[in-house]
């Protein structure tokens, strides 16, 4: 284990509404290296997009956050917004976040300019880079998010991530709208831009396959809660928890064998709704 | 496989605009009384314009099939049938449940009472015993404690019960075929494996045909015993669902297997 981590985050509890219910995020503890990918896998309402947000500065939290050592809860707004530009984001639908008015090359120039990484009679060029970068063509800037077909759009919103040169990108659920043979391809970028560059993955699914296509270490999430913590190869193949057995046997693979394989999970109680009101 | 298939597509041809290409292009299919037939494609290849022709449920006002296009159920030809025959089919003879639930379901009505107007518009005769019917579906749907359900309303209700209600009204009046489009693709993986063995185990215990159509290899390999893989507007390659999955002959089948990320076997981290 590396002594400083790039991430660490220790217990981590997050509430919504009026913190008498059951927080949403319940005393989380994880730690991310440079350059790794930390996967966080769970079904809806688990928790997992709420610590994403909290890691984001986008929520208020219980718990400690520390950011190269620097804790996040403690630093002024300056220092902020500076630690943002080298932690970046890009979620499941590449089109809510783009804006459809604006061509795609201002968009992602805009954090450069902000971050006053660039200068702008520069920028048009980084842009073409980063483009080219992403699997795209440097000419493509001039247009608009609705002329590109899904994978693209992700892939601008990967480019625009990276014009920043971020050493932690929280990616929520990045390839979950996509077709299966494109998802193959954005996975594929991701992985080499992590080679190539060193970038860190805080890396959010629903899809074990493709968590454990992407991680060095795997957080299974519960209700709130980890349950179980490990490297890919010990959470998959010696899973201990029950929730996550079951959710390695739910997984539907494209193996004649997976028709005989028996459920082993109640599915109402992976629904924090219905756990909830059993407790009450 | 010599008796009249109950659904025969044949030479399925869908086109939407004189200028484009059809979105669908000779599409010839049979699903078999009491079996469970998948149709495999990505966005854009037309497996779900080819599953709402079957009920028509295409907007026709800009919609064209070619003119040797037929799609047959029970031997009666669909194709060429007034709408008003084709209400007595959807939902008494075929039905269809869709990814979204809430889509279907009216917001401000209890759940009871929709599948309850289903039900009683195709058999107005069963109108008294509707409700006795209706919580005997819920709970045939794996719905627990389906009278509280009957009268709750969708948003109290979690994605996979919403979609077992859905599952419900499709099924009130007894369909031979029920036709799924993405029917689990929203829903958690726990829930979609329950989901799926909810459909199967009623289509053995009624003897009803199930056409899924899904973008997901592996609700095929759970789920059905036969399937088309679409592409592009056309049936690319079928056969017998293991088959597909062990030795796909079309690149196309090929590099949609070789894209899936595998979590069982041996295929750690790639990088």
């Amino acid at each position: 284990m590396n002594p400083s981590p790039l991430l660490e985050i220790t217990d981590l509890t997050v509430r919504y509404g009026t913190g008498k219910q059951k927080p949403a995020v319940d005393n989380v503890s994880l730690s991310l290296a440079a350059g790794e990918t930390l996967g966080l896998v769970g079904e809806s309402g688990s928790g997992k997009s709420t610590v994403a947000r909290a890691v984001l500065g986008l929520m208020p939290f219980e718990g400690t956050i520390k950011y190269q050592g620097e804790n996040l809860a403690q630093v002024s707004p300056t220092r902020m917004r500076a630690i943002r530009s080298d932690l970046q984001m890009i979620f499941q639908d590449p089109y809510a976040t783009l804006d459809p008015r604006m061509t795609v090359g201002r968009q992602i120039a805009e954090p450069m300019l902000v971050h006053k990484i660039v200068a702008r009679s520069g920028v048009s060029q980084r842009v073409g880079e980063l483009l080219e970068q992403v699997g795209l063509a440097p000419d493509m800037a001039v247009r608009y998010p609705h002329e590109f077909s899904g994978g693209q759009r992700q892939r601008v919103a990967i480019a625009r991530a990276l014009g920043v040169s971020p050493s932690l990108i929280v990616c929520d659920e990045p390839t979950s709208a996509l077709d299966v043979s494109v998802q193959a391809q954005v996975l594929e970028l991701l992985q080499e831009l992590q080679r190539t560059q060193g970038i860190a993955y805080l890396f959010i699914a629903h899809n074990l396959g493709v968590v454990r296509a992407m991680s060095h270490q795997v957080a299974v999430m519960y209700l709130g809660e980890i349950v179980e913590y490990g490297t890919s190869d010990e959470v998959f193949s010696n899973p201990q928890h029950p929730y996550t057995q079951a959710l390695i046997d739910a997984v539907l693979e494209p193996d004649p064998s997976s028709r005989h394989r028996a459920l082993t999970i109640d599915a109402d109680l992976t629904s924090p709704i219905t756990v909830m009101r059993r407790g009450e | 496989m010599s008796e009249t298939p109950l659904l025969e597509i044949r030479d399925l041809t869908v086109r939407f605009s004189e200028s484009a290409p059809p979105a669908v292009r000779g599409v010839s299919l049979r699903v078999d009384a009491g079996t469970r037939v998948g149709i495999i494609g990505e966005s854009g290849s037309g497996k779900s314009v080819t599953a709402m022709s079957v009920l028509r449920l295409n907007d026709e006002r800009i919609a064209h099939y070619g003119e040797d296009s037929s799609i047959k159920l029970d031997g009666r030809e669909l194709l060429k049938a007034p709408m008003s025959a084709i209400q007595g089919v959807r939902g008494a003879e075929a039905s269809m449940i869709f990814q979204d639930p809430m889509s279907v379901l009216n917001p401000v009505f209890r759940v009871g009472h929709q599948v309850r107007d289903v039900l009683v518009a195709h058999q107005p005769g069963l109108r008294k015993k509707a409700r006795a019917l209706v919580i005997e579906s819920l709970d045939a749907v794996g719905i627990r404690n389906p009278s509280a359900v009957y009268r709750q309303y969708p948003h109290e209700l979690s994605g996979g019960m919403r979609q077992r209600v859905m599952i419900a009204m499709a099924i009130a009046s007894s369909p031979r075929l029920l036709i799924a489009d993405e029917a689990t693709s929203a829903l958690d993986v726990t829930v979609q494996a329950a989901v799926l063995e909810t459909i199967g185990a009623l289509a053995d215990d009624r003897g009803m045909a199930v056409l899924m159509i899904t973008h997901d290899m592996g609700v095929v390999a759970r789920f059905c015993d036969y399937v088309y893989v679409m592409y592009d507007g056309e049936v690319v390659e079928s056969g017998a669902a293991e088959d597909i999955l062990t030795s796909p002959q079309h690149d196309y089948t090929k590099k949609l297997l070789a894209s899936v990320p595998r979590l069982h076997g041996d295929q750690p981290r790639t990088a």
